[in-house]
Parts: structure tokens; sequence; C-alpha cells
């Protein structure tokens, strides 16, 4: 079976500051996948890689057995940024930002059609914010915020769901929301990655997590990965000693 | 005088429907660039490409092809220059920006010093409102109607690439070509403005018109009608202020855009810092109240 996501041994430099090295990561269609590392340790480089922002030193990525370029043609690529990444005074409500995840079906002019008012209702119905469509997106919650860009790509119809450190802001109650939702999507043949440092949502939500420093250390059950000895390999040893672990 | 002839008197003259015309038109195109340009932050890139822009235009007039070409070479150059200097030393970019775009600047006024015209180029700089030839006028329409419709065209794309880039590209667009497509759509109107207020002042109609409406809405379908609405209302204000004191054109239809802002800056609805400072000691009081009412 062809792979979702298959990052063959890639490697990204910036500049002289080596990113990722020879990272190897196979994510089978319909898993949920806990991406773990520290800041610097090449969440965002993976995440760049996989969408083709940066072009790799070495390797080479293939989604759904296809280049990323064709992947990204065809709509299957969503990416849910994290929140100081986005504009959140930008004049645009829920609506409009759902409806962008149309704009690669859509025409010249990105007129919406039916099908694409369709598209957008059923979306926001599914993450529950239909009555919150024409708010204008910084009056949202930090939850809202999320499974507002998670219904944009629902609307966008993408198989391929990324997603940056989502739960980073957002209180239990939402976390547990978008977890269901998350799941959900899986569950319909979705294929998602997630950044995170809530290493306690993660054997709940993941099938399989990830542990990243600059290579991928390890890949398995969450709950193995998770180990404090494992963590402690990618952390250093601070989780080590706060896990109450012996030093 | 009843104010019919008050509103009509300036208007029997040829220059100045000419004028009015024109500055309608720069008013309306650079407006709508101007939603975009404050979203994305990009005000100090309209302040450098309008400026750098001008040798540009002083060469296009030397070798006679159209100022729009001379523009949008020199403004795609300012733009590519700005970020060579950017990447590759340790200038940070708003030093990289007022290095190059005064460079360019200079370079256009020692061109104009050293050619010979009929027509005086030194107007480019300030704009010559009252002195535009018919020629001057089609050029305008032309320019300005070409600029606006591609604007309108693809504002989805635009107000995407704004937004959100990185959900442009994986969705298989390109946002680099969207930018510098805004980019040369930019340079384009600098040469509808800068007959209007010459080049000096083409970025306060770049900036200020889009500031306004974003204190206004919450919308940006709406910022892209109020934007244009006020722009064009200061540009014939102004107008008629610069014939009636007999003051210069572009800088009272700038004054009046730039009393347009202020006014709504203080009494916006919502955004005003009328309001704003209201709705948050209204808060304080509510929080006051709450704390101070007896528990039952």
């Amino acid at each position: 079976m062809t792979a979702a996501i298959d990052v063959d041994s890639i490697s990204v430099h910036y500049g002289d500051v080596l990113a990722l090295d020879q990272a190897t990561l196979r994510l089978d269609k319909g898993k949920i996948c806990g991406l773990v590392g520290m800041n610097g340790s090449g969440k965002s480089t993976l995440f760049k890689a996989i969408m083709g922002l940066v072009k790799p030193d070495a390797g080479t990525v293939t989604i759904s057995g296809g280049p990323p370029s064709k992947a990204r043609k065809s709509g299957v690529v969503s990416y849910v940024p994290q929140s100081e990444d986005v504009d959140w005074q930008f004049p645009l409500s829920v609506h409009d930002v759902v409806m962008m995840g149309r704009y690669g079906h859509m025409g010249f002019t990105r007129r919406p059609r039916r099908a694409d008012r369709l598209a957008v209702a059923e979306a926001l119905e599914r993450v529950e914010l239909t009555n919150f469509a024409q708010r204008q997106i910084g009056q949202l919650s930090g939850g809202q915020r999320k499974r507002a860009f998670v219904a944009r790509g629902i609307a966008q119809g993408a198989t391929t769901l990324l997603l940056d450190e989502p739960f980073a802001g957002v209180d239990k109650r939402s976390e547990a929301t978008i977890c269901t939702l998350l799941k959900e999507l899986a569950a319909d043949g979705a294929t998602i990655l997630v950044s995170t440092h809530d290493l306690h949502a993660l054997p709940d939500l993941a099938d399989e997590a990830v542990l990243l420093m600059r290579r991928v250390l390890m890949h398995g059950a969450p709950s193995k990965v998770l180990q404090p000895e494992n963590l402690a390999l990618a952390f250093g040893l601070d989780v080590m000693n706060r896990n109450g672990s012996p030093l | 005088m009843s104010i019919f002839e008050f509103l009509l008197e300036p208007f029997d003259f040829v220059f100045m429907q000419r004028a009015l015309a024109v500055t309608v038109v720069a008013a309306v195109v650079c407006a709508v660039l101007s939603c975009w340009l404050v979203l994305i932050g990009w005000s100090l890139m309209g302040d450098a490409v309008s400026h750098a822009v001008l040798p540009g235009v002083v060469l296009a007039y030397i070798v006679g092809i159209p100022f729009a070409v001379g523009a949008v070479l020199f403004g795609f150059l300012a733009v590519g220059l700005i970020g060579a200097v950017r990447d590759t030393s340790r200038v940070k970019e708003d030093a990289a920006i007022g290095i190059v775009f005064t460079t360019l600047f200079a370079l256009g006024l020692v061109l104009i010093s050293v050619t010979p015209s009929q027509t005086d180029l030194s107007h480019i700089i300030f704009g010559n409102l009252l002195g535009l030839s018919h020629q001057d006028l089609v050029q305008v329409l032309v320019l300005g109607a070409f600029t606006l419709g591609i604007l309108l065209l693809k504002r989805r794309d635009f107000t995407l690439f704004a937004f959100d880039p990185t959900h442009a590209h994986a969705i298989g667009l390109n946002p680099r070509l969207l930018g510098a497509f805004l980019l040369g759509l930019l340079a384009l109107t600098s040469v509808v403005a800068l007959q209007a207020v010459g080049v000096v002042l083409v970025v306060a109609m770049l900036i200020i018109p889009g500031a306004t409406a974003y204190l206004l809405t919450d919308r940006f379908g709406r910022m892209l009608l109020l934007a244009p609405a006020i722009s064009a209302a200061c540009a014939v204000v102004g107008l008629y202020a610069s014939y009636y004191l007999d003051a210069a054109s572009g800088g009272m239809v700038v004054l009046a855009q730039g009393t347009a802002f202020a006014v709504v800056y203080l009494f916006s609805p919502r955004h005003g810092l009328v309001a704003t400072r209201l709705a948050a000691s209204r808060r304080r009081r509510v929080a006051a109240g709450t704390a101070l009412r007896p528990t039952p």
C-alpha cells in the first residue's frame, strides 16, 4: 500500500544550520500521528518540506504516491497554522476563511458557486461553528479559531491535514472537542500530522507518535514513544526530572 | 453666489474638468490597492515603489515610450534591490527600503535636472493637476481602468495572499507570483497617481484610504467599497478647496484624506479612540459594580 505521506531521508539546511538530518517518516492513510520535539527540533521544517515550502537538499517527499506539487494542485493538502502566525485582526469572517479552502476548486475570479457554499456550510456544521459563521475571526475563542481552520481543510476536501501546535492557547474542553473532530476525520480516511507540546493528550488522540530531533529518533505507538527515557533523548534530561525518574 | 454656482463654477474650465477626472480616478485606484497594502504591512513598500518609479518615468520620457513601462521596470528593480540588500547583508529591511528608494528617487531628480524638455518634468514630483493635457487624461483613464479591473477581478486571490500565503501555496497557487503581481500593479498605480498629486504625495493616497476604511469595518468586502468612496470624496473636497483658496491641489487632496482619517480614528463606532475608551471604562465600571454588589 502506498503511504499517504512518505518522507524519505530528507535533509534540509538553512545556510550552515542543519534543520533536518535524513529524516524518514511513513504515514499510512487514516492515521493520526503526533510530532514531538523541542523548539528547533525541525518540526516546522518537516511541515514545510511536506508542503514543498522548503526544498530538501537530499531525499524525497511523496504524498499519496506523487510529488508534493501534484498533491497541492489537486487540493489534498491542508495546513492549520500556529496561532501567532495568523493576523486575527484581519477583516474576514469565519465564513470567508473557510471559503478560502474552496479556492483551488474555483475559476479565475474565485467566485463561489452553489457547490462551494454547500461545502462551506457542511464544514462549518461539522466543526460546530455554524452559528459563528459571520463573526470576525478574531472574535472567536482559541479552540474555535483552530476549528475554523480545520473547517477550511474540510471544505477543501483535504485528505492530508497538517496541524502546527493546535493545542497551544486552547482550554481543555476545546482540546477534547478538537481531538474528537480529528479522530472522526481520520476515521473518514484523512491522514493527520499534529505537532504538539501537549504530551498528555497524545496517547488518546494519536495512533502513532514521532520523536524528532533533526532526525526521527523514534516512531511507534504513543505509549511506547512517550516513555520518559525516550523523551529524555529528545528533550534532554529536564523531562526525566519532572517525571520523577532517577537521573 | 448660490450653492450651485459655488459647486459648478470651477468646472466651467476644461482644465478643472480634467483635473477632477484624473484626481477621482487616481483616488479610487489607489484606495482599492491600499486596502491590501495596509493589511499585508506593505505601506513602506508602497512608499518605496511610488518614489522609485521616478527615474523610470523620466527615462521613459527621454526614450519616448509610455511612462507605465518605465515605472513598472523601476518598481520591480526597487523591490529586487531591497530584497537583495536585505538578504545578502546584515542591514535590516526598513533600512534597505530607505537606502534603495531614496537613491532611485535621487537618480530621478538628477535625470530631470539634465533632461531638456518642453513639459516641465518637475511637475511629476508635485503633480500638475491644472496643466493636464488631453493625452495625460487618456493615459490616466486607460491605466486606471486596467489596474482597477485586474485588482477587482483577482481580489479574492490578493486577499488570500494577504491573509495566509501558506494556504495559498498549499492549494497549489503561487504566492510569490501573486505578490509580484500586486507590486506590478502598485507601480502602475503610482503612474496614475503621480499625475494627480505627484510622486511625493502618492504614498498618502496608497495608505490613508485603506487605513481609514480598516478602522470602520471588520469585513474586507466593505473595506473595498469604503476606501475608494472616502478617497474619491476627499479628492473632490480637496479640489474645491484648492480652487477657492488658490492652494496646491495635490496637497489639498491629501490634507482632506488626512483629515478624514483623523475623524475616523477618533469617532469610528467600533474601532475609534472615543468608542474604545468608553467601552473600556464601561467594562471597568461593570467589573467594579459586580465586585461591590453583596452576594445573596
